[in-house]
C-alpha cells in the first residue's frame, strides 16, 4: 500500500519538471501534486554549474525559481529520494528508502546520465563527470585538497568547452581533447569551430583536435595524467570526462514502457503507458526538421517538453510540434548560437556573411526556400527573428539575401508576415 | 492581458519612445537630468525599426507561450503570475543569449560587454499607461 497518493507526480526536479509544475498549476490549483528528486537541492539551474565553480555566480544563484516557489505552488517536495521502481498496474513508486508513493498520473523528467567511455583509469579520484550540483561541490572540494595544476577535459561539447573555461578561470593551466575535428562539433561548422577555438587559446586553453583519450593514469588512487592515441601523455591533476549525455531511461524500461534510444513518447508527452508522461532529457523528442525522433538534449526543448506535458496531465489536449535543436553557447566572451541542421541537407542553398574583421559570422542553409538551418558567430543580435522563420517554415525566397547582409531586424520581413507576427486587435502592422 | 501594438502607418520615425523608454527606466525625476548622464542610461527597451518612408516601434509582445522564459537557463525570465507579464531580472541573468535565440521578435536588447541583458519591455510595471505609448505624438503606439 501506497502511503500517499497523488493525483500528480513528477520524478525530477529540473527543466522539465518544473516547466510541469507551472503548467499543471496554470490548469489545476487543488489538484495534489509532488516532485521527487534523488537530489538533495532546491531546483537549480544546472548549465550554471560551472560559472558557480569559476565563481563567476554565488551558490545562491543558481536556484531557478525563488525560495517559496513549491510552497507557493502547492507541492510536496521529496528531495534526496531516488525512486527506485515505477509499477504502472498499481499506479505506484517505490522510492530508494522504501517508501512507496501512488499517482494518478505520473511524469518521468528524469533527464540524462553522463556518458563514461571505456578508458582504463576513469575510476581514479580526480576524474570527474560534471553535470550535477553534487559533480560541482567535490570539483570544487577536491580542487581546495589537493595540489591541482594542470587539468584536462576530454570531449569539446558545450559542457567540456563550459568546464575548461572554469578552470581556466581558476588559473588551472587547461587542456582539451576532443575526438572529432574541431571543438563544438555538433553546434558550430569549420568556420565558427576556429573562431571559437581561436578565443579559447587567447584565453590560455590548450586544444587537441582529432585526438582521443585512451587511458587515464594515476599513482596512489590519483590520477597524474591522460595519454592520447598520438602517445603523447598529458600532466593532470583533475580530469573531467564531458563526452556526453544520454537519455536516463532504466527506470522506465524496468517498468516495461517502450524505449529507444531515450523513452518514446507521443506529442502529447505520453508514454505507452497512459497514465505516465515523460518529458527533457529522458525522451527521444520529434525533430520536425528531419521529421523523425532523437534525443535532444536542450534545456528549451525539455521546458517546452515539460509544459506540454503539464497541461495534458492536467485534463487539456495540448499538442507538442516538436523540438529544435538549438544551441547559444558563450565561449569565452564569444557569443556563438546554431539553430536547426548544422551540416548542410543535400540540395541546400548555403547563404553566409563574414565581416571584413573576421570577428562576426554568419550562415543559413535553405532547403525548398525555407532556413533549415543558422549559425551566428560573434554577433548575434536578434538571431531569434531566424529561429522564428524557421519554426514557421516561412518560405523565405524573397528576402533571403537581406536577411544575410544587413542587420537582422524585422523590417527584412515582408509586410503581410510582420503583420501575421505583431498582430492584434485592429492593428495595421 | 493588456498589450502594447505598434501601427505601422502611423509611426513617423520620431524615436520620442525610445527616447521616453530611458527616462522612465533611468531613475531620473528630469529628461535633463536623465541624459546629462550618459554612461548609465538604460538602453530603450521599445526599438525603432527605420528604412525609408516605413518606420515602426517594436518591444517585448508578453507572448503567450513566452520562449524566451522557457529558454532562459537561469530563472531570469519569468512570467508574473499575477499580471501576466514577461519580466526579466537583471541579477540573475547569466548572458547566455538563450533568449535572444528564440525571441521571434528580436526584442531583447542585449550589452556584450556588460554580458546580460541590458533592457526588456516591463510594461513600466503595468498599472500605468506605459511611457512610450503616453508619449507617441502621432498615436502610432496603443496599449489595449
Ligand atoms: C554544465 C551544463 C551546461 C549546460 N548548458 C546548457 C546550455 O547552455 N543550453 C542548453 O540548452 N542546455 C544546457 N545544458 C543542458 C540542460 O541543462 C538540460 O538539457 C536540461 O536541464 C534538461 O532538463 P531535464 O529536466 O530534462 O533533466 P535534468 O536537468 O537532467 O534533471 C533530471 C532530474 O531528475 C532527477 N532524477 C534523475 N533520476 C532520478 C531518480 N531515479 N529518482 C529521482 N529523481 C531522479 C535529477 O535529480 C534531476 O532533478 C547544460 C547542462 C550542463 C550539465
Ligand atoms: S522577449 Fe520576445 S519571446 Fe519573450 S515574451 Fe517578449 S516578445 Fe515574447
Ligand atoms: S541572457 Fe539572461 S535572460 Fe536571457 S536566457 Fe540567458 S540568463 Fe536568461
Amino acid at each position: 500500500m501506497s502511503e500517499k497518493r497523488y493525483d500528480y507526480l513528477i520524478i525530477g526536479n529540473s527543466t522539465a519538471a518544473i516547466a510541469a509544475v507551472e503548467a499543471i498549476r496554470e490548469v489545476d490549483r487543488a489538484g495534489t501534486l509532488a516532485v521527487v528528486s534523488d537530489q538533495p537541492e532546491h531546483c537549480y539551474c544546472s548549465p550554471l554549474i560551472t560559472y558557480c565553480l569559476a565563481g563567476k555566480i554565488p551558490e545562491e544563484q543558481l536556484d531557478y525559481r525563488p525560495g517559496d516557489f513549491y510552497e507557493k505552488a502547492h507541492v510536496d517536495t521529496i528531495l534526496g529520494a531516488a525512486a527506485t521502481e515505477v509499477k504502472p498496474a498499481a499506479h505506484e513508486v517505490v522510492l530508494a528508502d522504501g517508501r512507496v508513493l501512488g499517482y494518478g498520473k505520473l511524469l518521468l523528467a528524469i533527464g540524462g546520465v553522463p556518458f563514461v567511455p571505456p578508458i582504463p583509469g576513469c575510476d581514479l579520484s580526480g576524474v570527474f563527470t560534471f553535470t550535477r550540483h553534487e559533480d560541482m561541490r567535490r570539483v570544487q572540494e577536491f580542487i581546495d585538497g589537493n595540489v591541482v595544476r594542470q587539468a584536462v577535459v576530454i570531449g569539446a561539447g558545450m559542457i567540456g568547452v563550459k568546464v575548461a573555461e572554469a578552470f581556466a578561470h581558476l588559473g588551472i593551466e587547461t587542456t582539451v581533447v576532443e575526438l572529432q575535428d574541431r571543438v563544438l562539433p555538433l553546434a558550430l561548422d569549420q568556420v565558427g569551430s576556429q573562431m571559437a577555438q581561436h578565443v579559447m587559446e587567447e584565453h590560455g586553453i590548450r586544444v587537441l583536435t582529432t585526438a582521443g583519450a585512451t587511458s587515464i593514469g594515476g599513482g596512489s588512487g590519483k590520477v597524474q595524467s591522460v595519454t592520447l592515441d598520438t602517445g603523447s601523455r598529458l600532466p593532470a591533476q583533475i580530469v573531467v570526462v564531458a563526452v556526453g549525455v544520454r537519455p536516463n531511461t532504466a527506470l522506465a524500461e524496468h517498468a516495461g514502457i517502450s524505449v529507444n534510444r531515450g523513452i518514446l513518447v507521443d506529442d502529447h508527452m505520453r508514454t505507452s503507458d497512459p497514465d505516465i508522461y515523460a518529458a527533457g532529457d529522458c525522451t527521444e523528442g520529434f525533430d520536425p526538421l528531419l521529421g523523425e525522433t532523437r534525443p535532444i538534449a536542450i534545456w528549451p526543448g525539455a521546458y517546452m517538453q515539460g509544459e506540454v506535458a503539464g497541461r495534458n496531465m492536467a485534463g487539456q489536449d495540448d499538442g507538442y510540434v516538436g523540438s529544435i535543436p538549438m544551441n547559444s553557447i558563450q565561449v569565452c566572451g564569444l557569443p556563438t548560437i546554431s539553430v536547426g541542421l548544422t551540416t548542410p541537407p543535400e540540395g541546400a542553398e548555403v547563404l553566409q556573411y563574414k565581416s571584413p574583421d573576421g570577428k562576426r559570422y554568419r550562415k543559413f542553409f535553405i532547403l525548398d526556400n525555407k532556413i533549415v538551418g543558422a549559425l551566428f558567430v560573434g554577433e548575434i543580435d536578434r538571431a531569434g527573428i531566424i529561429t522564428g522563420l524557421i519554426r514557421d517554415g516561412k518560405d523565405v525566397s524573397s528576402f533571403k539575401q537581406s536577411l544575410i547582409e544587413r542587420d537582422l531586424g524585422l523590417l527584412a520581413l515582408p509586410k503581410h508576415y510582420r503583420k501575421h507576427m505583431v498582430s492584434g486587435p485592429g492593428i495595421e502592422v | 492581458m493588456k498589450r502594447i501594438y505598434a501601427k505601422e502607418d502611423y509611426c513617423i520615425g520620431c524615436r520620442l519612445c525610445e527616447i521616453y523608454c530611458i527616462f522612465q527606466h533611468s531613475g531620473c525625476d528630469t529628461l535633463v537630468k536623465a541624459f546629462s548622464q550618459k554612461d548609465c542610461l538604460p538602453d530603450p527597451a521599445v526599438r525603432v525599426e527605420e528604412d525609408g518612408a516605413i518606420s515602426f516601434a517594436l518591444q517585448c509582445r508578453h507572448c503567450d507561450d513566452a520562449p524566451c522564459v522557457a529558454a532562459c537557463i537561469s530563472g531570469a525570465m519569468t512570467r508574473d503570475p499575477e499580471t501576466g507579464a514577461i519580466k526579466h531580472d537583471p541579477d540573475k541573468c547569466i548572458g547566455c543569449w538563450s533568449c535572444v535565440m528564440v525571441c521571434p521578435f528580436g526584442a531583447i536588447q542585449i550589452n556584450l560587454e556588460k554580458g546580460k541583458v541590458s533592457s526588456k519591455c516591463d510594461l513600466c510595471g503595468g498599472d500605468v499607461m506605459p511611457a512610450c505609448v503616453a508619449h507617441c505624438p502621432n498615436e502610432a503606439l496603443v496599449y489595449e
